[in-house]
């Protein structure tokens, strides 16, 4: 008898059963389609259902199904040239009230889904598309906040009439230069009373004045240029959303650069250019007199009016004339109200904005005043054959609040949500703080290429793992089919936790489990031969098989461990292919140590555990 | 069914004046090939604009070369698709000064600039997508992070080798570690190959496989020193290598069977993996069989460094 625990077979079950489970999905292919979804009042109905339907009808392009899912609808075609037809057609006949998005619709069975059974989604390789790097100069930001703290501690100077010969920017901070070293002691006093972002240092000037240095804190740059990137991949993801690519990527990489992968695409001008808008923000007085309702109707509006919208489509009628615009905002943030203790967004503005902020807050307490952000993209149209360059702008008002009391300098926007506040407050700042970013990298990926490596990567791996059952099956016999058998759920598992885990499928990610399914043997390869060499010492058979994975098993987890060890290097110094890759070596080589040992453990124990009397083993 | 009989004795220590002189002569000329010849980076780590041409009618390469030098793009590098009337040109933008301009910008310029020229000696060329580039600083930062990569796995391997056995063995390891690493990518710089991120990544995934190999044979040579009664160490280390030798080539074979079928079905985005993964393969075996035991006697392991620590027991020594 050989002795394995129960709860060891139950294990093992468990293991074959969701390895197949979750394998699955991976089986049926998703469906190129065209996703659908409304801008502002339009509406994703029956209505639209059958216009989309003779629209298609009427240019001749044939689908499949057409069907409305939470909020969109989901064209389904036959194949890519079909899509990109019709995508086309419906760009053209919805026009800006939809935003239509070439997309891949899942045709996994409802019942999979529901237990959270999915895909892995394809990376850029596999599926066409561009990628782009986007390199973020955080200089830009840092030497506005400089500009910023110079035009403050000069005019903080001033009107404490603390005698300076000069204020200029100097490294990360700003240098003063004072006569004496008493007004360079009171000069630090009150600057440092106001500004907790920096920290001083004195010196001298070769000419023997007095030097003052306030350099930003390390800690306020560091989350400065957090910030920076944080705020601009919302506001590339809020461009590509309005390039209507569906799941796109957009991500940090490393500390200053972004990577954009938009599947699918293939205009790499046009994905360009809206990646390359440009933003705005300009702060306006609310028009009391006008019922926005009524004005979005008819469209009337006084002449130093202007109707905008918000963004879920609210209308809103503001005073032409700007009171304060992006470039006097020096920053914006959100926190939490010190009194009331709810989420509010604090504005800061430089001394001209705060002058006129004042000025006008004085006049309108109690009025509104709303904040309109403007993004400016360049658009190129071939009109009889020449390039025209033009842009498009896109006004949406962000917040219209209240105006409590008179402000100047600082002020805050309360009222809001958390997220809300986060978002307004990234939106200002991305009208108004934005780091310019530079396209540093470029690849395209035709569609065709990206099937035709699907293909080849499928071949791939089902070549090798038919060629090692084969070797297996024929050089340890039964033991080798027992090995097959763990091979063949080992490909499963590995399956099923990267699409579990939601790995990105490359092709760097195909050759590792190709590669897993080489070496993952190599552990039955350690159990067979001490099982050989057992017999051949004189063992009995199911002695053997003891022995055997007992003493395997101390070389299987030390090679094991250095090759997981191996694995890790890949996936945290890495990026990219080389990430993809060593995410997929990781899970492999942690499942083939369940499916070469334990499970193949098993097997064994069911076929020869039985049997008292054993005489011959097939290995 | 058996490769080798298990009663195999070869005497593969009395060879290591020749493994280890061969093993020497090998180091030598990869770090000749590296340093001298270099390694044919591709775009992933130059930097620089990738152009992929389309002609009507077949084209031959030298054509396009000389069309280019002609130009003044003298480093081009001209390689064809597969068929005759795709090729791809990679080339570095010439150093310009003037005014600042993004690779964005650069990219377009020289794709222009290129397409130009090839126009102008065969009306038939066509940019068949956008130009793929990448700027100098990112494939810089890449170069860097690989390097770092290999030498986190190689330091995470031998504290690990250190702890589970001893740390001549840790050392004996890392070198034959290096060993198998440098006269891999030698022999990726001596053929020429284009050394891309899947390069790369399969180097870094050669140093796992190789390290995979040392540790079943520094196992059984532990495994021996302990049950052995007297403990000559060269013959140690034959037995221990003679034992696991089936393990060491039918592994070997597994894996290279998987990379083959990579190999020959992959398609070419994963041409330069399967290739490096096979090489490495080759050499990691070799090194594994003849290069890391002989390390292991040089470094003068012996059977009281193998002994498991025996702890002390004070309850004991109280007895009488």
């Amino acid at each position: 008898m050989i002795d394995f625990p129960r709860w060891k077979y139950w294990l093992v079950g468990l293991a074959m059963v969701l390895g197949l489970l979750y394998a699955a999905p991976n089986a049926f292919r998703p469906q190129p389609a065209v996703q659908i979804v409304a801008n502002r009042d339009a509406k994703v109905d029956t209505a639209l259902q059958k216009k989309v339907a003779t629209d298609l009808d009427k240019a001749n392009v044939s689908y499949d199904d057409i069907s409305i899912e939470n909020d969109r609808m989901l064209v389904r075609f036959a194949n890519t040239d079909v899509q990109l037809r019709g995508s086309d057609v419906l760009r053209v006949a919805l026009g800006d009230d939809y935003t239509v998005a070439l997309n891949l619709a899942t045709t996994v069975p409802a019942w999979l889904q529901k237990i959270g059974a999915h895909a892995m989604p394809l990376g850029l390789d596999l599926q066409g598309g561009v990628h782009f790097l986007m390199a973020v100069d955080q200089n830009a930001v840092l030497r506005k906040q400089q500009q910023r703290y110079l035009d403050d501690i000069r005019s903080t100077l001033r009107q404490k009439q603390v005698p300076v010969d000069s204020v200029s920017l100097s490294g990360d901070g700003v240098q003063a230069v004072f006569k004496t070293s008493d007004d360079r002691d009171r000069a630090a006093g009150i600057i440092g009373s106001d500004a907790t972002d920096l920290n001083f240092s004195y010196g001298r000037t070769p000419g023997g004045a007095y030097t003052l240095h306030a350099d930003i804190k390390p800690e306020v740059l560091q989350k400065l240029a957090q910030t920076t990137i944080t705020q601009n991949v919302t506001t590339l993801r809020n461009r590509v959303n309005a390039l209507g690519v569906s799941e796109p990527l957009i991500q940090q990489q490393g500390q200053n650069r972004i990577v954009v992968e938009l599947p699918g695409v293939q205009d790499t001008a046009e994905a360009k250019r809206v990646l390359g808008a440009t933003a705005t923000l300009e702060y306006h007085a609310d028009d009391p007199n006008v019922n926005p309702q009524e004005a979005a109707r008819t469209g009337n509006v006084p002449p130093d009016a202007r109707l905008y919208y918000m963004k879920d489509g609210t209308p809103v009628v503001l005073k032409k004339r700007v009171i304060v615009s992006g470039d006097e905002l020096v920053d914006a943030s959100s926190g939490y109200d010190q009194q009331t203790g709810m989420p509010n967004v604090n504005v800061t503005l430089n001394s001209a904005g705060a002058r006129k902020m004042l000025d006008f807050t004085t006049e309108n307490v109690g009025k509104r005043m709303g904040v309109v952000y403007i993004e400016t993209t360049p658009v190129v149209k071939i009109v009889d054959g020449k390039e025209v360059h033009s842009s498009k702008t896109t006004e949406t008002v962000l917040n219209n609040a209240v105006i409590q009391g008179v402000f100047g300098k600082k002020f805050q926007t309360t009222g809001l949500t958390q997220q809300e506040a986060q978002t307004l407050s990234l939106m200002l700042r991305s009208g108004s703080l934005a780091a310019p970013m530079d396209i540093v990298e470029q690849s395209v990926i035709g569609p065709s290429l990206g099937q035709d490596n699907i293909q080849k990567g499928e071949r791939a791996v089902i070549l090798g793992l038919v060629l090692v059952l084969l070797a297996a099956a024929i050089y340890y016999r039964l033991f080798g089919l027992v090995a097959d058998i763990a091979l063949v759920f080992n490909l499963l598992i590995l399956i099923a936790v990267m699409s579990a885990v939601g790995v990105t499928l490359t092709m760097p990610g195909i050759a590792g489990i190709v590669l897993t399914l080489g070496m993952a043997i190599d552990a039955n390869v350690l159990i067979c031969e001490r099982i050989r060499e057992e017999l051949r010492n004189g063992s009995t058979p199911l002695a053997s098989i003891r022995t055997g994975y007992e003493k395997a098993w101390s070389v299987i987890l030390d090679a094991n461990v250095t090759h997981l060890l191996a694995a890790l290097g890949l996936i945290t110094v890495g990026s990219g292919a080389i990430r993809g890759f060593g995410v997929t070596l990781f899970i492999g080589i942690s499942t083939s140590l369940f499916t070469s040992v334990t499970m193949t453990h098993a097997i064994t124990a069911l076929i020869h555990g039985r049997r008292k009397k054993l005489k011959t083993l097939w290995v | 069914m058996e490769i080798f009989h298990h009663d195999l004795n070869i005497n593969f220590l009395g060879m290591r004046k020749v493994s280890i002189a061969i093993s020497a002569i090998l180091l030598i000329v990869s770090v000749w090939a590296i340093t001298v010849k270099g390694l044919n980076y591709g775009l992933d780590f130059t930097g620089g604009i990738l152009l992929n041409v389309t002609y009507e009618k077949p084209v031959d390469v030298g054509d396009v070369r000389s069309a280019l030098t002609r130009s003044g793009f003298d480093h081009a590098v001209v390689q064809s698709m597969g068929g005759t009337r795709e090729i791809s040109i990679r080339l570095q933008p010439p150093k310009e000064t003037g005014a600042k301009q993004s690779p964005d910008e650069v990219a377009g310029a020289v794709s222009k600039r290129v397409m130009a020229a090839l126009q102008a000696s065969n009306s038939g060329a066509k940019l068949a997508k956008p130009p793929d580039f990448v700027g100098p600083e990112v494939g810089q930062e890449l170069k860097t992070s690989g390097i770092y990569a290999a030498i986190v796995v190689i330091i995470g391997i031998m504290i690990y080798l250190w702890a589970r056995f001893e740390k001549r063995f840790a050392f004996a390891a890392v070198a034959s570690e290096i060993h198998d690493t440098v006269i891999t990518v030698g022999i990726i710089a001596l053929v020429q190959r284009e050394f891309d991120m899947t390069v790369l990544a399969s180097i870094l995934a050669v140093i796992g496989y190789s390290i995979n190999d040392k540790v079943v044979v520094f196992d059984r040579v532990r495994e021996l020193f302990r049950v052995a009664r007297k403990a000559d160490t060269p013959q140690i280390l034959n037995r221990a290598i003679n034992n696991t030798l089936s393990r060491t080539i039918i592994t070997s074979l597994f894996t290279a069977i998987t990379m083959a079928s990579l190999w020959l079905f992959g398609g070419p985005a994963v041409h330069g993996f399967a290739i490096t993964m096979l090489i490495g393969i080759l050499v990691g075996t070799l090194s594994s069989i003849f290069f890391a035991s002989p390390m292991l006697l040089w470094l003068g392991v012996s059977k009281k460094d193998l002994m498991p620590v025996t702890r002390d027991n004070p309850e004991l020594a109280r007895r009488p």
